[in-house]
């Protein structure tokens, strides 16, 4: 069942003044539960108003969006609700730290749903345990931590409030590769652990195309397609149109096979690259050694 | 939502007003305050009021902005003319219990009022036509003569300029700040006084966190570029008193004349 549907939803920023500014035009689609979802597109693309549409921070001027099948503006008053199940992971979370130790901060979000002590205590100790935080940071106080570190405190923010969908809007920016690599993984894994829904907003392709189901392309506030990766990749032209870019070793690829060299062009990963590669090398060894 | 404050910024444009120097504007306004208070009978307020209004239309900035800039103190507005009214001496118009309504109170009121709306609305033509590093550089050049007192007036400037630039910095990362802990069930609008008081520290403090972050790194890289204040520093855009300029000043002689030939021939009714 699709874990959350949009229809026809448009947003205009400032609606009925001057500075009136449309984001989003009649943007549908539907994310099926337990889906691994990269949303990528240029700056001003309108991907960062959707994914406060979805969580509820921003209502749509027009058009509606369901989760798990119930309009999330039902009823307005509750829409706090809407927010722990939809958690949403800002950019540079980790200026958003503010309380004296960083196991109070992860709680500040389960707390705020009114749960036990008990409860909290699992949850926090979860949430840090997925993101990689080491058990005696958690007493510690938030702003001794490294950059790094403060970033996975944030996250760990949001998932300690268990939600089903996890919205994650440039986790990465600002982190060096290694950081990268590591906070990736530790999301990838932990979607496969809880078996939720996750949104990955992202300038790197690399990234989306390691780690997503799907992608989204946004492109000037319109939905431009919805797609597995291989799909959404093979369309070079489509994409550099609206100024993004296929991961680099997917063009390599794609670029040998125009010069006739038998790969596979839809490779998405250096490692599946690697492999190719070598295959095609011990296969033309193989040749040269029976001629 | 923390957007929607107009007060205090700049709009730019190319009317006679904008291209006016900042030192004549900020003398200029200071002056019409000392002006506006100086008023004592209708005929000198109309005069000021219809300059202010006149001021206000060559500025080519659409009056709902003015207006706007009047409703963040119309409390203030409402407060002291209500006061006002009943403070009065004169005909007693309406008596009830200790409250008294007299002539003279219905006077003080429309004065007081004017005088803060017109206050008001043309300091804020100061701050929607002139940029926040021409005010600044105004404000020294005017207050250069207190250099001979050892008062620091170009620290003083750098940090006026500084401030002004970091307010919408400032006001962004709130709204930042706010969506993020909104998204993790901060709940700021709902509850009591003290509740939403508390509600608060989740947004204060990473805001003080920030704006401490970025005061640090603004005087890193000043220092990088060898920034040295005050002395024999020359300057991107130089102000310039022109005939605009002279102009503005004479018109402004003949209106505030005006009032003081008209306080000396029609006498007073305010007493405030």
């Amino acid at each position: 069942m699709a874990v959350i549907r949009t229809e026809k939803i448009r947003f205009v920023y400032g609606a009925g003044t001057s500075f009136e500014k449309t984001a989003l035009t009649d943007v549908s689609f539907e994310i099926e539960s337990g889906e691994f979802v990269g949303i990528i597109g240029h700056t001003g693309s309108g991907k960062s108003t959707l994914v406060q549409l979805l969580n509820g921070l921003l209502r749509p001027t027009e058009g509606t969006i369901f989760l798990n099948g119930k309009d999330i503006w039902e009823k307005p008053k509750k829409i706090r609700n809407i927010h722990f199940k939809v958690g949403m992971v800002f950019q540079y979370p980790e200026y958003q730290l503010f309380e004296e130790t960083v196991y109070k901060d992860i709680a500040f979000g389960p707390k705020n749903m009114g749960l036990d002590d008990d409860e909290i205590d699992q949850k926090v100790r979860n949430a840090a345990r997925f993101t990689g935080l080491r058990e005696e940071l958690l007493e510690s106080s938030p702003f001794e931590l490294s950059g790094g570190e403060k970033r996975r405190a944030a996250i760990a923010g949001v998932i300690a409030m268990d939600p089903d969908v996890l919205i994650l809007d440039e986790p990465t920016a600002g982190l060096d590769p290694l950081g990268r690599e590591a906070l990736l993984s530790q999301i990838a894994d932990y979607h496969k652990v809880r078996k939720n829904t996750v949104l990955l907003v992202s300038h790197s392709m690399e990234d989306i195309a390691r780690t997503a189901d799907k992608i989204l392309v946004m492109s000037h506030g319109q939905k431009v397609m919805l797609d597995t990766p291989e799909y959404v990749f093979s369309k070079v032209r489509e994409l550099e149109k609206i100024g993004l870019k296929v991961p680099q070793i997917t063009k390599i690829m794609m670029l040998l096979k125009e010069k006739g060299v038998n790969v596979d062009p839809s490779v998405l990963t250096v490692e599946k690259g690697l492999n190719e590669i070598l295959n095609l090398l011990s296969d033309a060894n193989n040749n040269c050694s029976r001629l | 939502m923390v957007r929607e404050i107009t007060l205090g910024q700049f709009m730019p444009g190319k009317s006679v007003i904008h291209r006016l120097d900042a030192r004549t504007k900020i003398v200029l306004m200071i002056s019409y305050i000392v002006f506006i208070f100086l008023c004592k009978n209708f005929i000198s307020l109309l005069i000021m009021s219809l300059f202010s209004l006149l001021v206000i239309m060559m500025t080519r900035i659409s009056f709902m902005k003015y207006l706007k800039s009047l409703r963040v103190i119309l409390v203030v507005i409402i407060l002291t003319g209500v006061m006002n009214v009943f403070y009065g001496t004169g005909d007693v118009l309406f008596q009830w219990w200790q409250l008294t309504i007299t002539t003279g109170g219905i006077t003080n009121a429309i004065f007081v009022i004017v005088r803060i709306s017109m206050l008001m609305m043309v300091s804020s033509v100061l701050t929607y036509t002139t940029s926040p590093t021409d005010l600044t550089d105004g404000l020294e050049r005017l207050m250069k003569p207190l250099t001979l007192f050892h008062v620091k007036v170009h620290e003083i400037a750098m940090m006026m300029t500084i401030a002004l630039r970091f307010i919408p910095v400032l006001l962004e990362e709130t709204d930042k700040i706010m969506n993020a802990q909104k998204a993790r069930g901060a709940d700021m609008e709902n509850g009591s006084i003290v509740q939403r008081v508390k509600a608060l520290i989740p947004v204060l403090i990473p805001l003080f966190v920030s704006a401490f972050r970025r005061a640090g790194d603004l005087a890193t890289a000043m220092e990088c570029r060898c920034y040295n204040g005050g002395k024999n520093r020359t300057r991107m855009k130089v102000l310039l008193f022109t005939a605009v300029d002279l102009t503005a000043l004479l018109f402004c002689l003949i209106i505030f004349s005006g009032v003081i030939v008209s306080n000396c021939f029609f006498g007073s009714f305010a007493t405030v």
